[in-house]
């Protein structure tokens, strides 16, 4: 009996809702030129995906990721550089659909914890130093 | 030491419950809108998804009145549930386009047949390619593009019962 279940959950098909299309060209091959692949992969770990939203489009195995890597490979085999790709889709889908913070305002703080961090480690180490000699 | 420093981490912690609690209450909106609204339909050009219906390209959208694009595919299961209010939209006199992602034609021609079918045009996004143009994350998602062809209007998921009035007053508005 259980091992009837067992072959029965095998047997059932993922509700998942996935087309019966096959996957894009460029989906899941890599591009003949080892540069050009190099930077589209670069740039596919930096997207992310818009359906698993906490995985980038080179980990997912959604079908729009799929998709989205077939459409940075072949914009990067037509001669575009990343940042034209990343942001023709910031373009539609907004900053957020990037991982690396862009310029913009409210990414500021991000770039400039780390100076802030460092800078009050700077404070504390000064004032550790000081009180030492006074000791 | 003095009090004040004594009770920072508890203070601390205190904040970080009324921060989680906070968010917890009041989760964050984890849909991706569309940056398009406002700005003009991008340019593509759909093959035809059935022999029997017209393609759809970006100037069939800006022909002077408002058109309902709707973003849909035969394997979608959300798109089941919002069918009869598409209907009920086209009853009312409401236009509506169809961009249909990954899909095949007899696929696409079962699934009308068994849902009804609202769309006076459908082309075959078979790279996902428009609806990455369009910003839309997924399907169904529904677009309400004025007569110039400015996209005005986003709804991301199934419409529900009560998005049809908005969505036709919406589309009403928009008349010229």
């Amino acid at each position: 009996m259980r091992i009837l279940l067992v072959l029965l959950v095998l047997l059932a098909v993922p509700a998942f809702a996935d087309s019966d299309l096959p996957p894009a060209y460029w989906a899941n091959r890599q591009l003949p030129n080892a540069g050009q692949e190099a930077r589209a992969q670069a740039l596919m770990e930096e997207l992310r995906c818009l359906v698993c939203q906490g995985q980038s489009i080179a980990d997912s195995d959604a079908e729009l990721a799929g998709d989205m890597r077939d459409l940075v490979r072949r914009r990067i085999a037509a001669g575009e550089t990343p940042s034209q790709i990343r942001s023709w889709l910031i373009q539609r889908y907004g900053t957020w659909v990037t991982y690396r913070p862009t310029n913009e305002p409210a990414a500021w703080p991000l770039w400039l914890a780390p100076l802030v961090l460092l800078l009050i480690g700077a404070v504390f180490v000064r004032r550790r130093i000081r009180l030492e000699r006074k000791a | 030491m003095s009090r004040a420093v004594r009770f920072a981490p508890l203070a601390l912690l205190a904040l970080l419950i009324v921060a989680l609690v906070w968010r917890l209450a009041k989760p964050v909106d984890t849909s991706v809108h569309s940056t398009l609204e406002g700005k003009e339909v991008p340019a593509f050009a759909l093959p035809a998804a059935l022999p029997s219906k017209p393609a759809l390209n970006a100037a069939d959208l800006a022909t002077g009145k408002p058109h309902l694009v709707n973003v849909f595919a035969s394997w979608c299961v959300p798109c089941i549930t919002e069918m009869p209010l598409l209907l009920e939209l086209k009853r009312q006199g409401v236009g509506i386009d169809g961009i249909a992602v990954r899909d095949r034609p007899q696929d696409i021609a079962a699934f009308l047949k068994e849902r009804g079918d609202p769309y006076g045009s459908i082309g075959a996004d078979l790279n996902s390619n428009v609806q990455m143009q369009f910003g839309a994350s997924g399907v169904p998602e529904t677009f309400i593009v004025d007569p110039y062809g400015i996209v005005r209007y986003q709804h991301i998921g199934p419409l529900e019962p009560k998005d049809v009035a908005i969505i036709r007053d919406k589309w009403a508005s928009l008349r010229k």
